[in-house]
């Protein structure tokens, strides 16, 4: 089950928005790869239609939980071992 | 040395062992200091450095594996987790009931989800989803047709979704799916 089909259809320079489009290239608008025209008929969709604008900011949420559980603590020793790897390495060339 | 961090977090998603982890960024950061000659000014330097990264993954990593590697991921419906959350239809009690859950996610929860991705499928969605490359970038950096990164994102965001979920079941915050 999808958001409600509303027929929230959209007119932005010619180009007609519905849900079913909208949830088609969510990832892409949240990728930043969509056309400026395109992106722009997404977000007045999204603007005017509350389920769709709910999904987009669901997806938007886990995306931004995913990046942020992943980070990692460098370990100190690897910021050293990695400094005296490339001074050996440029030691090493200059004999 | 600035991209370190975020270098060393792909490397233990993608090694899914610290001490690999290790090994693999020295390495990445030896080949880039000896090839940087060939790197243009002005470029993108994350970029370059994601590629030598990932390569040297590849070519170095793959080969120690003992047992092959599963592919492929299963087809899993579009937004998964989210019709799961809020049930048939939208509950109308607003987001907060389901960002709850999201927030509750834990890094190991979110790190071994991940690593339940078969490495193609991992690889493109760390690139995107923690790194925040673009499709091209990330064409660049695997080697593939930005066609093959789409498809590996739409259908490796699925698998990471559903793994979630399990996640989630098994903590009791999330109702088991009717089978």
């Amino acid at each position: 089950m999808g958001p409600a089909m509303s027929d929230a259809d959209e007119q932005v320079g010619g180009m007609d928005v519905d849900c079913e489009e909208s949830v088609h290239v969510l990832y892409h608008f949240l990728d930043g790869e969509l056309t400026e025209t395109r992106r722009l008929a997404i977000r007045k969709h999204l603007d005017r239609c509350a389920p769709c604008e709910e999904v987009f900011k669901f997806e938007a949420e886990l995306r931004r939980v995913i990046a942020d559980r992943c980070k990692d603590h460098v370990p100190d020793q690897l910021r050293n071992r990695i400094a005296e790897a490339i001074d050996h390495e440029r030691l090493s060339g200059k004999s | 040395m600035e991209f370190m961090p975020s270098l060393y977090t792909a490397a233990m998603r993608m090694t899914r062992n610290p001490a690999d982890a290790e090994d693999l960024v020295q390495e990445t950061y030896l080949k880039a200091y000896r090839a940087y000659g060939s790197f243009q000014e002005g470029t993108n330097l994350k970029a370059w450095l994601y590629r030598i990264l990932t390569n040297t993954f590849i070519n170095t990593y793959r080969a120690k594996r003992r047992r092959p590697e599963e592919t492929d991921v299963e087809d899993v419906e579009e937004l998964y987790l989210y019709h799961r959350l809020t049930g048939d239809g939208s509950t109308g009690t607003g987001r907060s009931a389901e960002d709850e859950v999201l927030e509750s996610f834990t890094d190991d929860e979110v790190k071994a989800a991940i690593d339940s991705l078969p490495e193609a499928f991992r690889i493109a969605v760390l690139l995107a989803d923690v790194e925040g490359f673009s499709y091209k970038e990330i064409a660049e950096i695997t080697d593939v047709p930005i066609g093959t990164v789409m498809s590996r994102l739409h259908r490796g965001r699925s698998a990471l979704q559903k793994a979630l979920h399990e996640f989630g079941e098994k903590r009791g915050l999330v109702q088991a799916s009717p089978l």
